[in-house]
C-alpha cells in the first residue's frame, strides 16, 4: 500500500520538477519557434552557480533560496546576451539556430567541467524543508512535497504574468502574430530577448531547486534535456496548462512505468511520446501542430 | 577544487634526475637512449571525466615522484582523450600506439572502451594496464598483454558479501546497481557468495544507466535486512541522498565505485555507516600510500580515491617490470612477461601479485563510512588477504559457468 | 567555374595520391574516418539539406546497420553476406523509420526522430542476446575485396575512398535528376507541390529509402574500420554530431556536408591532441560559424570569396565578376 502511495506522491512532486524544467523551454519554443537545445545546460549552469554559493565554494556562504535567486538572475542574463548577440541574426533559420544552440551548449559543459571540476556537488537540503511529512500511512520528504509547492507558485505567477498583464498580453500578441504585433507598436525584438531570458532564468531556478535532489555533476545537461523534451511533446508547446498537465503526466509515467516495467525502463518515456507524436502531433493542450 | 593538468605532452628528464636516477637504481646492463614511451587513454570531457581526470592524476604523482624516469631510462608521457567513446578509444590507441610508438599503455577507463580495443592491442603486441572490470578480459577471454592492477568486477564483491553474511549477519537483500555489464558482474558475484554463506538475494533492481530519480526503485526496497548498491561515478551520491530522502534505514554495502574514496569530499550525512569493499583504502598505512596521499594533497588538493590510487599502482607495475628487464622495453613479449612476474609489497593498496591471467591478487579492505574531525573517512575494519578474481571457488568450476549478467545468477523464487 | 573544376580536380589528384604524401599510418586513418563519416553526412544532407527534414535519429539507422553486419559475423556468415544482409535489413528499418516519422514534418519530424533513435538505442542497451549489450560486438576481421586485405590501413583507406566517390556521385545525380529537384520543391513549397499533383509523401519517403541506404553504406565502413560496435554509437549526442556536421558545412549544398564531416573528425582526433578543452572549442567554432557565415562553411565561405573577388574587381575598375553559380 505504501509503495502505491510514495510513487503517486513522487509522480506529483517530480513532475513539479519536470514543470520548472520544461516550462522555459515550451516558453521559448512557443513564442520563438525555436528549439532551445541550450535548455540542458542552463539547467546545469543554475544548479552549478546556485551549488556554489549553498556550499561556499567562493568563501561566501548563503542561504538556499537567495542562492537560487543569484543563480536564476545570472543565467537569464547571460540568456538575454545570447538572444541579442546570436540568436537575434538568425530568425527562422532553425538549422543555425540548431548548430548555435548545440555550439552554445558544449561550450557551456565543458566550461563547467573546466571551473567545477568532474567530481558531483551535493547541494544541502534547506534547513527549514528537511525531514519528513507524515500524511497518514505515507511519509515523505518536506523538500519534495515543497517542490510541487514551488511548481503551483511558478506556474500561477508565469499564468498571471501571461494573461494579466501587458507585457503578457504583447508576449501573445508576438505568439500569434509578430508581424502585426509589430504594426501595432510592440517592439516584437525586446520582447524575444525577455522572453528568452526569463525561459533561461526558469532553467536555472529548476537546476538549483532540483539541486537538493539530483546533486550536480557532469552530464546533468544530457540527462535532463530529453526530459523537457518529451514534456513539451506530451503536454503541447506554448501552452502553460498543457506544460504543468505534461509534467504531472510524465512523472506519472516515470515513476510507475520504471517500477512495474523494469524490463522496459529504457523505452517507459520515449514510446508514449512516439504514440503522441503519431497520434496527435500537438500534444495534449498544444495549439498548433508544430 | 582540483588544479588541471593544463600541458599535455610531457617530456621531462633533467640530467640531474637522470644522474641521480643511475644512482640510485642499479646500473643496467644496456643504457637505454631512448626514452621509455608511456601512453594514457583517459576521459577527459562528458560524464566520465570525473574518473578520467582522478586517472591522470594518479599516474602523473607517480611519474613526479620517479622524475619521470623508471630504472634509469627516461620516460615520455603522452595523455589522450577518448571522449567516453569506444570509436575515439580505438583512434587514440592508434595515435598513441603508430604515430607516438608508446611502449606500454596504462588505461583506457570504461569496459566497452577495452573491450572496443582489445583485439588491436594484442594484434600490435602492446601491453596495456587498464581498471576496466570487463571481466572476461581475464577469464573466459583472455588477452595475453593485458594486466590489471585493481580488481574485476565482482573481486570487490566477494569479500563485500563475505562480510555482509558473516560480520554484519545479514540474511536478506536486495541489490541495486545500474543496467549495465559492470553492475551484472558486481552484483552476480556479490549474490553467489552471499547465497553461498546462508544469505538470500530477495530482489535485484537494475535502473538505467540515466536515471536522475531513484524513487521507483527505492520504492521496492522492504522485507529485508541490507543493500547492496553498485553505483558508479557521480551515481552513488545521489542514490545515497535519495535513499536517505526515501526514510530508508536498512545498513548499505556496496563496492569500489559506490563507496569510493574521492567521492567522500562530496558526501553528506546520508552516507554514513555504509561499508564498501575496495582494493584501495586511503587510510592504510604503507609507505607509498603515505607519500601518495601527501603528493595528491599537495599537487591536486585532494584525496585520492580508487581511480587515482589505480592509475598510481599501475605506474608501479611499469616500473618494476622496467628494473626486471633491465631498462629494455624493445621484446613487448618478455616485457610483457616480466610485469606479469612483478610482485610488490609496499604499494598504495599493499601487497601485489598477478594470476596467470594477468589479473591482481591482492588485498582488499572493508570500510565503515564514518565522521572524524567533521570530514568523512572510510575506517578500515577488515582486511582480506590474497584476494583473487575466482575468490574461494575452483578456478576450473568457476571459468565453466557463464560470466556474471543480468539473470546470473539467478533469482531463487 | 573553371576555377572551381581546377579546384576540385586538385582535390581529386590529392585525394588519390593521399597515402603517398600523408606521413604516417595514423593521418592516413584518420583520413578515411572523414570520409565515412562525409558519406554518413551526405546521406543525412538528403534529407536536412533537400529535403527539409532534420532527423535526430540517423545514428540509430547507422547502428542498426553496423550491428546486423556485426551480428552476421557472429553467427559465422562471411563477409558478402553479412553486408547484403545488412544492407536489406538496413531498408527495412529506414522503410519503418521513414513510414513513422513523415507522418510529420517540421519540429513534428524532428522529435519522432528523436524519439524513434532512442528508441533504437535502448534497444542496444537492452537486447543483450542480439547485441551483447554495452559490452557491444566485435568483428574479428575485415573484408578481402578481390583478394585485397583492408587490414592494412592504406588499403582500407583506398576501399574507402572509392565508397566515397561513388556515393557523392550518387548524391550529386540524386539532387540533379528530376526527383532531386522534386525533393527540393517539397521542402520550399510542399502545398503548391501537392496542388501540382505531386506526391509529396512519396518523394520524401523515397528520399528516406536513399538517405537510408547512404547511411548503411557509410555505417559498413565504420563497422569495419573500428571493428566494433556499442549503444554509445546510437545516442543522442552521436545523431546530434552527424547534424552538426551537416549543418556547420552547409546543408544543401554537395560539398558542405564533407567539409563538416573534415572538421568534426579533426577537432575530435588531431586537435584534441594538442588542446585540452576541444570540446569547448568544438562549440565555439560552431558559434563562430553561425555568426560569420550561418549558411555554413563552403557556402559562406564562397560568399566571402566572392565578396573579395567583386571587391578586387571593382577596385582595379574592371567589370565585375561573372555569374555566381551556386556550389
Amino acid at each position: 500500500m505504501t509503495f502505491w502511495l510514495v510513487l503517486t506522491a513522487n509522480s506529483i512532486t517530480f513532475g513539479g520538477l519536470l514543470f520548472l524544467l520544461s516550462a522555459g523551454f515550451s516558453l521559448i519554443f512557443g513564442l520563438m519557434r525555436i528549439p532551445n537545445l541550450t535548455h540542458g545546460s542552463l539547467f546545469m549552469l543554475g544548479a552549478y552557480i546556485g551549488a556554489t554559493f549553498v556550499i561556499g565554494m567562493l568563501g561566501v556562504k548563503m542561504n538556499f533560496w537567495l542562492a537560487a535567486v543569484l543563480a536564476t538572475l545570472t543565467v537569464a542574463f547571460l540568456g538575454a546576451l545570447a538572444e541579442r548577440m546570436l540568436l537575434r541574426r538568425l530568425p527562422g533559420d532553425q538549422l543555425a539556430q540548431v548548430l548555435v544552440t548545440l555550439g552554445l551548449s558544449f561550450m557551456a559543459a565543458d566550461f563547467c567541467l573546466l571551473v567545477w571540476g568532474g567530481d558531483p556537488l551535493s547541494v544541502a537540503t534547506p534547513p527549514e524543508l528537511a525531514g519528513f511529512a507524515r500524511l497518514g500511512v505515507l511519509v515523505f520528504p518536506n523538500y519534495r512535497l515543497a517542490i510541487i509547492v514551488i511548481a503551483v507558485i511558478v506556474a500561477i505567477g508565469l499564468w498571471l504574468l501571461l494573461d494579466r498583464t501587458r507585457l503578457g498580453a504583447m508576449i501573445r500578441a508576438g505568439v500569434d502574430d509578430p508581424d502585426m504585433a509589430r504594426v501595432v507598436g510592440v517592439r516584437v525584438s525586446q520582447l524575444f530577448t525577455i522572453v528568452f531570458a526569463l525561459g533561461a532564468g526558469l532553467a536555472a531556478f529548476a537546476g538549483i531547486i532540483g539541486g537538493p535532489i539530483l546533486s550536480v555533476y557532469p552530464g546533468l545537461d544530457q540527462d535532463m534535456l530529453p526530459l523537457a523534451l518529451v514534456v513539451v511533446i506530451l503536454g503541447g508547446s506554448g501552452s502553460l496548462l498543457g506544460s504543468f498537465v505534461g509534467s504531472i503526466i510524465v512523472g506519472f509515467i516515470y515513476n510507475f512505468g520504471q517500477a512495474l516495467l523494469p524490463e522496459l525502463a529504457y523505452f517507459v518515456l520515449f514510446f508514449p511520446m512516439l504514440l503522441v507524436l503519431l497520434l496527435r502531433p500537438q500534444g495534449l493542450f498544444g495549439r498548433h501542430v508544430p | 577544487m582540483s588544479r588541471k593538468i593544463t600541458r599535455r605532452k610531457f617530456i621531462v628528464g633533467t640530467a640531474a634526475g637522470t644522474a641521480a636516477a643511475t644512482f640510485n637504481f642499479p646500473a643496467p646492463a644496456i643504457a637505454q637512449a631512448a626514452p621509455f614511451k608511456l601512453g594514457l587513454l583517459t576521459v577527459k570531457t562528458g560524464p566520465l571525466a570525473q574518473g578520467g581526470i582522478q586517472m591522470e592524476q594518479g599516474i602523473v604523482t607517480f611519474l613526479k615522484e620517479k622524475n619521470y624516469t623508471f630504472a634509469g631510462r627516461k620516460v615520455e608521457f603522452i595523455s589522450a582523450d577518448t571522449g567516453g567513446s569506444p570509436a575515439g578509444t580505438k583512434t587514440k590507441a592508434q595515435e598513441l600506439i603508430e604515430r607516438d610508438k608508446v611502449d606500454t599503455i596504462v588505461g583506457p577507463l570504461a569496459a566497452f572502451e577495452l573491450l572496443a580495443i582489445t583485439d588491436y592491442i594484442a594484434q600490435q603486441k602492446t601491453p596495456c594496464l587498464s581498471l576496466a572490470a570487463a571481466e572476461d578480459l581475464t577469464q573466459r577471454r583472455p588477452n595475453p598483454y593485458f594486466l590489471r592492477a585493481s580488481a574485476t568486477s565482482s573481486q570487490a564483491m566477494h569479500p563485500m558479501a563475505d562480510f555482509a553474511a558473516k560480520e554484519l549477519k545479514l540474511k536478506r537483500m536486495i541489490t541495486i546497481s545500474e543496467d549495465f555489464a559492470f553492475g551484472y558482474e558486481q552484483m552476480g558475484g556479490f549474490q553467489q557468495t552471499f547465497e553461498d554463506n546462508g544469505g538470500r538475494i530477495v530482489n535485484k533492481l537494475w535502473p538505467p544507466i540515466v536515471t536522475p530519480d531513484y524513487t521507483p526503485y527505492l520504492a521496492q526496497i522492504e522485507g529485508v535486512d541490507g543493500v547492496c548498491q553498485g553505483f558508479a561515478g557521480s551515481n552513488p551520491l545521489r542514490f545515497m541522498k535519495q535513499y536517505a530522502a526515501a526514510g530508508l534505514k536498512y545498513p548499505v554495502v556496496t563496492g569500489e565505485t559506490g563507496g569510493d574514496d574521492a567521492l567522500l569530499r562530496s558526501f553528506g550525512d546520508e552516507a554514513l555507516g555504509m561499508y564498501s569493499c575496495c582494493p584501495y583504502t586511503l587510510d592504510l598505512n604503507t609507505d607509498t600510500n603515505k607519500r601518495f596521499v601527501a603528493a595528491m594533497n599537495k599537487d591536486y588538493g585532494v584525496d585520492p580515491g580508487f581511480y587515482c590510487a589505480g592509475l598510481y599502482v599501475n605506474g608501479m607495475v611499469v616500473e618494476a617490470g622496467l628494473q626486471k628487464t633491465s631498462g629494455k622495453s624493445d621484446d613487448k613479449t618478455e616485457f610483457m612477461k616480466a610485469m606479469k612476474s612483478v610482485s610488490l609489497t609496499d604499494t598504495p593498496r599493499g601487497p601485489i601479485k598477478f594470476d596467470n591471467f594477468g589479473n591482481v591478487i591482492g588485498d582488499f579492505y572493508v570500510r565503515h563510512l564514518e565522521k572524524a574531525n567533521g570530514k568523512f573517512i572510510n575506517k578500515t575494519v577488515k582486511v582480506y588477504h590474497n584476494v583473487s578474481q575466482f575468490w574461494t571457488y575452483d578456478e576450473k568450476k568457476f571459468l565453466e559457468q557463464p560470466v556474471y549478467s543480468r539473470n546470473y545468477p539467478p533469482l531463487k523464487s | 567555374m573553371s576555377g572551381r573544376v581546377f579546384a576540385l580536380g586538385v582535390a581529386f589528384v590529392a585525394l588519390v595520391t593521399l597515402p603517398y604524401w600523408m606521413t604516417g599510418v595514423y593521418y592516413i586513418n584518420v583520413a578515411s574516418q572523414i570520409l565515412f563519416y562525409a558519406i554518413f553526412a551526405l546521406a543525412l544532407n538528403v534529407l536536412v539539406g533537400y529535403a527539409g527534414l532534420v532527423s535526430l535519429g540517423h545514428a540509430g539507422l547507422f547502428g542498426v546497420t553496423a550491428y546486423a553486419t556485426g551480428y552476421m559475423l557472429q553467427l559465422g556468415f562471411g563477409h558478402p553476406m553479412a553486408i547484403l544482409v545488412a544492407l536489406v535489413i538496413s531498408l527495412i528499418s529506414v522503410a519503418i523509420y521513414a513510414v513513422l516519422s513523415l507522418r510529420s514534418t517540421g519540429i513534428g519530424f524532428i522529435m519522432i526522430t528523436l524519439a524513434l533513435g532512442e528508441i533504437l538505442w535502448g534497444l542496444a542497451y537492452r537486447w543483450i542476446s542480439l547485441t551483447g549489450g554495452d559490452n557491444g560486438l566485435s568483428l574479428k576481421t575485415r573484408p578481402e575485396p578481390f583478394g585485397y586485405s583492408l587490414s592494412d590501413a592504406t588499403a582500407f583507406y583506398y576501399a574507402t575512398l572509392v565508397i566515397f566517390l561513388l556515393s557523392l556521385a550518387a548524391v550529386t545525380v540524386f539532387v540533379r535528376s528530376p526527383l532531386g529537384a522534386a525533393l527540393m520543391g517539397t521542402r520550399d513549397q510542399a502545398r503548391r507541390m501537392s496542388a501540382l499533383g505531386y506526391h509529396v509523401w512519396a518523394i520524401r519517403f523515397y528520399a528516406c529509402l536513399f538517405s537510408g541506404l547512404l547511411t548503411a553504406v557509410s555505417a559498413i565502413l565504420f563497422v569495419y574500420y573500428t571493428q566494433f560496435i556499442s549503444p554509445q554509437t546510437l545516442g543522442l549526442t552521436s545523431s546530434a554530431e552527424v547534424l552538426l556536421m551537416v549543418i556547420s558545412g552547409g546543408a544543401g549544398t554537395l560539398l558542405g556536408p564533407i567539409f563538416g564531416a573534415g572538421l568534426v573528425v579533426i577537432v575530435k582526433t588531431v586537435v584534441s591532441g594538442f588542446i585540452e578543452r576541444w570540446n569547448f572549442l568544438l562549440g565555439a567554432i560552431f558559434v563562430a560559424i553561425v555568426i560569420l557565415m550561418p549558411e555554413g562553411l563552403v557556402p559562406g565561405t564562397a560568399r566571402l570569396w566572392r565578396l573579395a573577388r567583386r571587391k578586387r574587381a571593382r577596385s582595379s575598375k574592371a567589370i565585375p565578376g561573372s555569374a555566381e553559380a551556386k556550389p
